[in-house]
């Protein structure tokens, strides 16, 4: 049996993955993309966690499906914002959208 | 009884109102308005005198200045004296308005003349109405400012306006006299009143002392001596002026007050004989000046000056009645020679005598009314004068001041003297200068006819003839019961005389132009001829005496002033300005120099961490992630 520390660290590489992917990504498609990786990383660690500790039987999982189902909408309205920026800004490069610099 | 009496004076005040707000307007009919109201106050007049007649007495009309002991009753005299004065001044004044709109029609300030004269004539309706001190004081100095307008009334004139000043600050003097005297007097008896006049007692000195301040304020307002002398210089003013002045209002003034106040100088014999002698001193004077000047208007003046001395001389030795009825027939002739003046210059637009001649041919109106007044002044009989000179001399020669009578006497001789060689200058001979001659229009004539026909019938209610009914009018209520006065023939043979001679006099000398005297006698007169043509010098002695010296103390005052008022606010100011340099530096260092650097340290910082500020979304999550991770640190090591 793979042992509870191996999903702990895939679920940890998942996250800092994300992170990275944040804070680095100049295509605002690119970093929406990055925080499905870190949501999933979390999802990632709902479950194992169930799994290993003493919790009820599929309550991990299923706060694991609602997390799913938000990351969609989150997705639908983060690229909803990305058509609208790029009509406006003609372009999805965040480094270029710095209209709140003074 | 109907208490009508204090509407008097409100006409023509609501006429000087109207004119004075719409006159521009109204153009010509403000002499209308002026005269309707003129001509209403004469109505009202005649129907208080009625009333008078009838038992109406005077009444009050309302309280005023009322303190915790003391109550300032205003009320409105009627008695004889003040019923009397109405009818003159308001005839006179009526008369002469109408006169005024042929006289003043070419002035270019016609409806302003007709305001003036309008509050002229209410100030001093309302002096004649006042039964207070008080009261009468406040119409005193509406009197004296309006003189004061009128006389400067033709202000372009550098002469007229100075004249104006001069009547207003000689009169000024005596007033400041008249007000002490009130003040006197209501610290004495704590009445204002004349009804209290009559029945004070006690402490004579204080109230001889009022009583001669009193009289100081008639002497400024009558002209005479020592303040006679605004008088001849206020015939600067437009001659309807001159008139009104003269006869009517505000010389009158001061022989009222006299007579008004007569129940105190009675009581204080001091007072009344200084009444006497100034009126003595005056009559006299003015009368020897008369006799040289050369301006028609002047030796009007001085012929006022001298009468007004010998009204004061009448009611100086105790001839109440006599003062007031000479106060009445002067009124109306003088008026009539000033208007008959005011014609013939109006005609040939000179004033020197010496000029005019052969006037009477080409003006027969004039010239007629012009005699009448003549005759009536000199007291020929039986004329109105020479009832009212009758009166005042009999009562002179009667007082027992034999004195007071020789000056009274030759007065009168040098009254018909200087009036007849005014008329025969003017009127008769022939033209020394080329005059252009006419009649005045009719609005000019009128008034001299109605005038003419008081000057010679105006005597009459105080004549023997009509047994002396003016004089059992006007007695002093109080004290003083009217005298029985008999027909003192010696009297009136000698005053006629006297009259006859002085007339006869002036014939002789400006007719007939004889040398009466013969040449090296009248040589020796050169020095008086010269003092008398110089007034006796009074405008000369009072420039040396006290115009100079103020003058001098004036300057030296505004050397002060320059020096050391204005140089210790110079100072003062150098002062502030070195301090405010100092002020300023220490502003502009140290103030806005702790300000801006608090500023440009706020701004050095400000520099830095804007840069933070970059504006990308990656860098501000990249801070919060760092700062969460750094938070999960500090927990870690806490624990």
């Amino acid at each position: 049996m793979i042992p509870q520390s191996h999903f702990l660290i895939f679920s940890a590489a998942l996250f800092a993955i994300g992170i990275f992917g944040v804070l680095t990504r100049k295509n605002a498609i690119g970093i929406l993309m990055s925080i499905e990786l870190i949501l999933n990383a979390v999802n990632v660690n709902l479950i194992t966690f169930n799994k290993f500790l003493g919790t009820p039987n599929g309550l991990g999982q299923i706060f694991a499906l609602f997390v799913i189902a938000i990351a969609a909408a989150s997705a639908v309205v983060g690229l909803a914002l990305v058509i609208a920026i790029y009509r406006n800004a003609k372009s999805i490069l965040v480094d270029k959208l710095n209209l709140m610099k003074w | 009884m109907v208490k009508f009496a204090h509407l008097i004076p409100i006409f023509p005040f609501a006429a000087f109102v109207i004119n004075i707000f719409f006159g521009r307007r109204l153009k010509k009919a403000s002499a209308l308005i002026a005269i309707a109201a003129c001509t209403a106050s004469l109505a009202l007049s005649l129907w208080t005198f009625l009333g008078l007649l009838k038992g109406q007495g005077s009444y009050p009309l309302f309280d005023w200045l009322i303190f915790e002991d003391f109550t300032l009753h205003v009320g409105v005299t009627i008695d004889s004296l003040t019923c009397a004065m109405l009818l003159v001044v308001t005839s006179i004044g009526t008369l002469i308005q109408i006169y005024s709109i042929g006289y003043m029609s070419q002035d270019p300030r016609f409806s302003r003349f007709f305001a003036y004269l309008s509050l002229f004539m209410a100030s001093m309706l309302g002096l004649l109405l006042a039964d207070n001190f008080l009261i009468l004081y406040m119409f005193w100095e509406g009197v004296g400012l309006c003189s004061y307008l009128l006389i400067s009334f033709w202000f372009e004139k550098i002469t007229a306006a100075k004249a104006g000043m001069k009547a207003f600050i000689t009169t000024r003097i005596g007033d400041t006299g008249f007000l002490i005297g009130i003040f006197l007097l209501f610290v004495a008896s704590r009445d204002l009143s004349f009804a209290g006049l009559s029945h004070i007692n006690g402490n004579t000195g204080l109230y001889t002392a009022a009583a001669l301040l009193i009289f100081c304020g008639a002497i400024g307002k009558s002209a005479q001596f020592p303040l006679h002398v605004w008088l001849p210089d206020a015939m600067e003013g437009p001659t309807p002026v001159s008139a009104l002045i003269h006869a009517a209002t505000m010389v009158a003034a001061g022989v009222y007050l006299v007579a008004r106040c007569f129940g105190l100088f009675l009581t204080h014999q001091p007072a009344l004989i200084c009444v006497a002698y100034v009126g003595a001193i005056t009559t006299v004077l003015a009368a020897s000046i008369a006799t040289v000047n050369n301006d028609i208007k002047r030796i009007l003046a001085y012929s006022t000056i001298s009468q007004l001395g010998f009204m004061m001389l009448g009611l100086g030795v105790g001839g109440y009645s006599a003062g007031t009825f000479h106060l009445m027939t002067h009124a109306f002739f003088k008026a009539l020679l000033f208007l008959c003046a005011g014609s013939v210059i109006h005609s040939v637009h000179i004033q020197d005598i010496q000029k005019m001649g052969g006037i009477f041919n080409k003006m027969k109106v004039t010239g007629t009314t012009f005699i009448i007044a003549g005759l009536a002044i000199s007291g020929v009989p039986p004329f109105s004068g020479f009832w009212s000179k009758d009166e005042i001399l009999t009562e002179i020669f009667h007082s027992g001041h034999p004195a007071l009578f020789v000056a009274a006497a030759l007065t009168s001789l040098l009254t018909a003297f200087y009036m007849f060689r005014l008329i025969f200058l003017v009127l008769f001979g022939k033209p020394r200068s080329e005059l252009h001659l006419h009649e005045s229009p009719k609005t000019m004539t009128i008034p001299l006819i109605i005038l003419a026909v008081f000057a010679i019938f105006a005597g009459f209610p105080g004549s023997p003839l009509m047994n002396n009914v003016f004089q059992s009018f006007i007695h002093l209520e109080a004290g003083h019961a009217a005298q029985e006065s008999s027909p003192d023939y010696f009297i009136m043979g000698l005053s006629t005389l006297i009259a006859l001679s002085g007339i006869a006099l002036a014939y002789c000398l400006y007719i007939k132009q004889k040398k009466i005297l013969p040449q090296a006698i009248r040589s020796r007169f050169a020095p008086l001829y010269q003092l008398l043509s110089n007034k006796y010098y009074f405008d000369e002695l009072y420039d040396f005496l006290f115009i100079k010296p103020c003058g001098r103390i004036a300057k030296t005052l505004a050397g002060f002033d320059l020096g050391v008022i204005d140089g210790a606010v110079n100072k003062t100011a150098e002062i502030v300005v070195i301090l405010s340099k100092i002020k300023a530096w220490i502003d502009t260092t140290i103030v806005d120099g702790a300000v801006n650097l608090t500023a440009k340290t706020v701004g050095l910082f400000s520099k830095e961490l804007r840069k933070i500020q970059t504006g990308s979304v990656q860098a501000y999550l990249l801070f919060a992630f760092f700062g969460l991770v750094l938070m999960m640190l500090f927990k870690l090591i806490v624990k």
